[in-house]
């Protein structure tokens, strides 16, 4: 399934960037003569048919290529392949991301249980007014005040960069107070729900500590929503990450999905979408795969 | 699912052809319903406010379009919000900001009502092998990473799009072209919920006896669907499409901060906040360049999901985690 998914994409996105008039020479800084712009189109095999640089680019018939993990070399960053590129940016922007997950699981989760438990009540009108601000409020918004509060009124974090982990927790609480917001709206309506059924009643009427109740049988149901959530949510915190890797000048490689697309980096562009396209198609099978081990009820067969 | 729908009693009001007065209409009590949900009305009610000022305030004054040497000017009696890079007053520019998103915003889910509400119907009503693929589909379309295809769908066909726009009306068809993207790639990358709850409605009101009726009267596949399915819709139809709305405002405004949306001179409340941080500063802060444009986004997109969790706790109490 997977495979022949990551082709349809990546075709799609190769017809994509080749439609659009404009190339990736265009905007040189030496106003390039016919001939030299001849010469780099051929050195790039530019100048092919289009389903020759198709077949070239996923590999058949060719060296490299796709189906051996190899996407070319970049067009505008021309000492370096894409897969150069991706090799230093994705494990910043991929800690960056599991950083913010953490952090939206982390607050998410109690505040939703919190609520939920208290429901109808003034903990759950508050918790809940502040959930609903938190997916209000996104992170262009959250980060500039952010940096100006924390960082630069009372410097208590660094503005930007990437370095040690107090460089970490800006950003990350940035990007993940919207998914916060969003975990704990989540959790609350799962939990309410699961609070009512009649297996919960029956813990009660054994005598089970409400502690137990909710810990122990509650949440295993309540948080199914969660976890469906989870993999939508690491796609979004991998994808939203440009902006904040914007804001706070960190060399991840969400930076370079706008610039390419703009610049008409082909390469760039069709192994970036390629590359968010697997990962996220990874991240909902495992998400599946937790789910069906955690809901003994789903059966993939 | 349930069909929870204030209209689920089809068959009576079909026959009749019109609304049948019996004390309580459904709608009637989900309005009052509706009425007791404090949030919700609020919400409304500063909806309703917010258009009418924001579409009315070109008419009050002008002072958003004009340039004046009052740059970065505080908050006072005549700007309200202060003014901006150029000495433009920030509240008209806050307004212009509103009228726009609130108009993508609309159409975009407008859009996305369309393709859901096909895609889902035809899928429900259609059944079996389709339907498994057509799910399929939405499925795999929900892991995609929909706002990267709307980054690269723009970035590229902006110029294709703004020659068609030219060579149609002629004059210069760059802002049309960008509206027009905008409300497409929106659309497109936003109706995957709706086709879901569509197609989970329509499998449970295709089993039912009207619908078998008019089966049975000969009635193709497409009649059914139009006259006797989507009416019955209607109602968890409105209330996605209320959801929808902030999620898509949402988008436009993420587009037109990193400036692949609304370019200048016009305003969305995303350029509007791009064009205050870009004022960050360590010596001095226009903070109300920031805080107001963000501030009406902000509550914007409450009122909104204020409006759209009121409206599903009255048409459809039990989807609430269908998202």
């Amino acid at each position: 399934m997977l495979v022949p998914l990551i082709l349809v994409i990546s075709f799609l996105a190769f017809c994509l960037v080749r439609v659009a008039p404009g190339g990736p020479f265009d905007k040189e800084r030496a106003p390039a003569s016919p001939d030299i712009e001849r010469n780099l189109k051929a050195k790039y095999h530019l100048d092919d048919p289009l389903w020759k640089q198709y077949l070239r680019f996923v590999g058949i018939g060719f060296d490299g290529g796709l189906i051996r993990g190899d996407f070319g070399p970049s067009l505008k960053y021309r000492n370096h392949s894409v897969n150069d590129i991706i090799a230093q940016g994705l494990p910043v922007s991929l800690s960056l991301g599991f950083v913010s997950f953490g952090f939206a699981l982390g607050v998410g989760i109690p505040l939703g249980v919190w609520t939920a438990l208290r429901r109808g009540r003034w903990q759950d009108h508050l918790g809940s007014f502040f959930s609903i601000l938190a997916v209000c409020i996104p992170a262009f918004v959250l980060g500039p005040i952010l940096i100006v509060l924390l960082g630069v009124k009372w410097p208590v974090f660094p503005v930007g960069l990437w370095g040690g982990p107090w460089h970490v927790i800006l950003p990350a609480v940035t990007l993940g107070t919207y998914f916060a917001g969003k975990v704990a709206r989540l959790t609350r309506e799962g939990m309410s729900q699961a609070m009512q059924q009649d297996f919960i009643t029956t813990a009660r009427a054994k005598g089970v500590s409400e502690r137990a109740i909710v810990f122990r049988h509650a949440v295993r149901e309540g948080l199914l929503p969660v976890v469906t959530y989870s993999g939508p949510l690491l796609a979004d915190l991998l994808v939203g990450s440009f902006v904040v890797e914007n804001l706070f000048q960190i060399p991840g490689i969400g930076v370079f999905l706008v610039n390419s697309s703009i610049n008409r980096d082909y390469t760039m562009v069709v192994g970036l979408v390629i590359l968010y396209s697997v990962l996220l198609l990874t991240l909902n099978l495992l998400v599946d795969v937790v789910y069906g081990m955690l809901d003994k009820r789903v059966n993939y067969g | 699912m349930a069909d929870a729908t204030p209209s689920s009693d089809p068959p009576l009001g079909q026959a009749l052809g019109q609304a049948v007065e019996l004390g309580e209409s459904p709608n009637r009590r989900a309005w009052l319903r509706f009425r007791d949900n404090r949030p919700a009305m609020g919400a409304s009610v500063f909806l309703i406010a917010l258009v009418l000022l924001a579409v009315c305030w070109p008419w009050v004054s002008d002072l958003g379009n004009q340039h004046s040497d009052a740059q970065f000017a505080e908050p006072s009696a005549r700007h309200w919000f202060g003014t901006d890079v150029h000495g433009r007053d920030l509240f008209g520019r806050v307004m212009a900001g509103a009228r726009i998103s609130l108009l993508v915003g609309l159409v975009g889910a407008l859009v996305s009502l369309m393709i859901g509400v096909l895609w889902g119907a035809t899928a429900g009503l259609l059944g079996g092998r389709w339907d498994n693929w057509m799910m399929r589909t939405v499925d795999v379309l929900y892991s995609l990473p929909s706002i990267i295809f709307v980054i690269v769908i723009i970035t590229t066909l902006e110029g294709v799009v703004q020659g068609w726009v030219e060579s149609a009306f002629g004059g210069d068809g760059g802002e049309t072209a960008r509206h027009l993207l905008l409300y497409a790639g929106l659309g497109a990358v936003s109706w995957l919920t709706m086709a879901r709850i569509v197609r989970g409605q329509v499998l449970a009101l295709r089993e039912q006896q009207f619908v078998e009726a008019a089966r049975s009267l000969g009635l193709g596949t497409w009649t059914i669907l139009w006259r006797h399915i989507l009416p019955n819709v209607f109602g968890v139809v409105i209330v996605y499409l209320t959801l929808t709305l902030p999620a898509v405002v949402l988008y436009e405004s993420f587009l037109s901060y990193l400036g692949l949306g609304i370019q200048p001179p016009q305003a969305s409340l995303g350029s509007l906040i791009a064009e205050g941080a870009a004022q960050i500063n360590p010596v001095r802060v226009y903070w109300w360049m920031i805080l107001f444009p963000a501030g009406a986004l902000a509550a914007l997109l409450m009122a909104l999901n204020f409006l759209g969790d009121g409206l599903r706790d009255v048409f459809d109490p039990k989807a609430a985690n269908e998202r």
